[in-house]
């Protein structure tokens, strides 16, 4: 048995007797144990957490389970029962440190669950642990953790991407089925791509952040990675919904995403957008997805050229926005409540400053100045209104080719993965996320599913969908997985050691 | 773009971050190299654009019923606290003496 046969295998598996769920734990375990220690994507690891979720699921993850303050029964058989996964550390879980890979939040143990974990952990979902991501997930590389740097189980020299590198390498190296990240620029889709595994960022508002440490909140989404597209339908149909508790969540009716897995695409409209190939793409890249063009026009697909013209602003117009949210949603790290506090403080303005300036890494740091000067006096309209503005050009572009197109395909990200410690100034680093960025800022849906290996390591395919029609979106990336057969990856980590 | 130490200086005490003579040296620059990318956003006409301040586009302002429930209990809300005392958060004096 393994992980890379998909969630609704080992959901046969329980139910006929092949294997029980503390054979799946026993499993997660063993291979965390194996790979682990090179890869480094767990902050965290909770086995006795998982064991006695087991014992109150059930070896078959069918048994009925109580809940204080919430329904008493999770539904029998639901397709998450008794199968473990992991979260990225900036989700919060009762009573398990979440540090979002910061010092300033080094030991703080949250009081309550971000609502996907509630929702994930009543489907009898096994936790077990958490994972690493760039602080506060700000980078593309996982190399800004301050604890350490994961690698990428395709090649142990090169990064993971970021900033859910550890949720995409935990899937990728067979750890867990699936896992939880966070996407704010491409957080989930980037490092889907660099590690060979699908990653799915859903429309904002589908998905509640209730929970989710922010980062800047008019662009974060959490959003599922797993080998397959019909495993992340399966995630997303637990895990969105309306919730009160998050101001900006969207009551909309939740279709049954599995059920658009047809795998006929014939006449649906494929958008390429011309501006995506003017910029530096390597040329591995730009093959392999000229190639997975062509298979959606096999499988009936038409494909149209088309034009998004805001797309050079994009990346200025984030780097604006999303380090002034990041400023404020920042600011409530002070030492006070939680987290770090600096010793010896003078006052408590030098409490304050102290705390901060040793709590935080340099990224945060620089994003958080940044963002105060696009935010303050005299600089807000040339900079954040600016940009603000920008963001609606962006969004119009994707209205008026969605009046055209059901589908936009592009890239991931413009190469594979690259070498820790290759991209040293942080402008260079950001311009990894130029294919991601746009869809954030427009709030659209879009997944990375693979699409072939250059020099042996994964590229990804971006499939950018309306608001909302994650179901179309769901469809086409399932379609283009089963024709191209590159799903389920095997990282060559994994194979050496088999 | 052109940033001076006095401007990291000035950004830095308004973010409560202390920065080192090094730190506001190298700062300067790098922020100014970020800025300077962003300068391409001036060269735009954006006259009658509106702002887009949130994504989601079927959003509505969700109100819910005016009833009272239970909050976190205190000790749980201090639970992490780094230093506390009588049920009450304690930091160092705001002014000295």
């Amino acid at each position: 048995m393994d992980f890379y046969g998909g969630i609704k295998r080992l959901q046969e598996g329980l139910a006929s007797g092949e294997w029980t769920a503390s054979d799946l734990v026993g499993h997660s375990l063993a291979t965390i144990e194996t790979y682990d220690a090179q890869v480094k994507a767990f902050l965290r690891l909770d086995g006795e957490g998982a064991s006695s979720k087991v014992a109150r699921v059930g070896n078959n993850g069918c048994a009925p389970e109580t809940y204080e303050s919430h329904e008493t029964v999770h539904p029998t058989r639901s397709p998450l029962a008794g199968i473990p996964y992991a979260l990225k550390d900036n989700l919060c879980v009762t009573g398990m440190e979440t540090t979002c890979a910061s010092q300033i939040l080094r030991g703080y143990i949250p009081p309550y669950s971000a609502t996907v974990v509630e929702r994930l952990e009543r489907s009898g979902g096994v936790l077990m642990g958490k994972l690493n991501l760039d602080e506060f997930a700000m980078g593309s590389s996982t190399e800004n953790s301050s604890y350490f740097v994961t690698r990428n189980p395709w090649d142990l020299s090169r990064v993971p991407g970021g900033s859910s590198g550890g949720s995409a390498a935990a899937v990728a190296a067979g750890m867990v089925p699936y896992t939880l990240g966070s996407d704010t620029g491409g957080s989930i889709r980037q490092p889907a791509a660099f590690c060979g595994v699908v990653g799915l960022k859903p429309t904002y508002g589908l998905v509640s952040r209730y929970g989710l440490v922010a980062f800047a909140s008019s662009l974060d989404q959490v959003g599922p990675l797993t080998h397959s597209v019909e495993d992340a339908a399966t995630v997303l149909q637990v895990i969105a919904g309306f919730d009160e508790r998050d101001s900006t969540s969207v009551k909309v009716d939740i279709p049954d995403y599995t059920a658009a897995l047809t795998g006929d695409i014939r006449g649906l409209r494929v958008g390429i957008p011309m501006e995506y190939f003017d910029t530096g793409m390597e040329e591995g890249v730009r093959r392999s997805v000229e190639q997975a063009i062509a298979t959606l026009r096999e499988l009936g697909a038409q494909i149209k050229e088309i034009s998004l013209p805001m797309t050079r602003y994009a990346l200025s117009a984030y780097y604006l926005i999303a380090p002034a949210e990041a400023s404020s949603n920042l600011a409530r790290y002070d030492g006070v409540r939680y987290g770090y506090r600096a010793t010896d403080p003078a006052n408590l303005l030098d409490m304050y400053k102290k705390t901060r300036s040793e709590g935080f890494g340099p990224e945060v740091k620089r994003r958080i100045l940044i963002g105060t000067y696009a935010l303050s006096s005299g600089y807000y309209d040339a900079y954040y209104k600016r940009a603000q503005q920008v963001r609606t050009l962006i969004a119009r572009d994707f209205a008026a080719a969605f009046a055209e197109v059901d589908v936009i395909v592009s890239p991931t990200t413009p190469t594979t993965a690259f070498a820790i410690g290759e991209k040293t100034d942080p402008l260079t680093m950001y311009l990894n996320d130029i294919y991601t960025i746009p869809v954030n800022l427009a709030g659209l849906p879009a997944i990375s599913v693979p699409c072939g290996l250059v020099d042996g390591l994964p590229v990804g395919l971006q499939m950018i969908g309306r608001s909302f029609d994650e179901s179309t979106l769901l469809k086409t990336a399932h379609a283009y997985e089963q024709a191209a057969g590159f799903s389920s990856l095997r990282p060559t980590l994994v194979k050496e050691v088999r | 773009m052109q940033l001076t130490e006095k401007d990291v200086e000035h950004v830095a005490a308004l973010a409560r971050l202390h920065v080192t003579e090094e730190q506001k040296r190298v700062l300067a620059i790098e922020l100014g190299q970020i800025l300077a990318y962003a300068q391409e956003l001036q060269s735009l006409d954006l006259t009658d654009i509106p702002p887009t301040t949130q994504a989601s586009a079927g959003s509505k302002t969700v109100t819910r019923a005016d009833r009272p429930r239970a909050s976190l209990p205190q000790a749980l809300a201090l639970a992490n606290a780094p230093d506390e005392d009588e049920g009450q958060f304690r930091v160092p004096a705001v002014l000295e003496g």
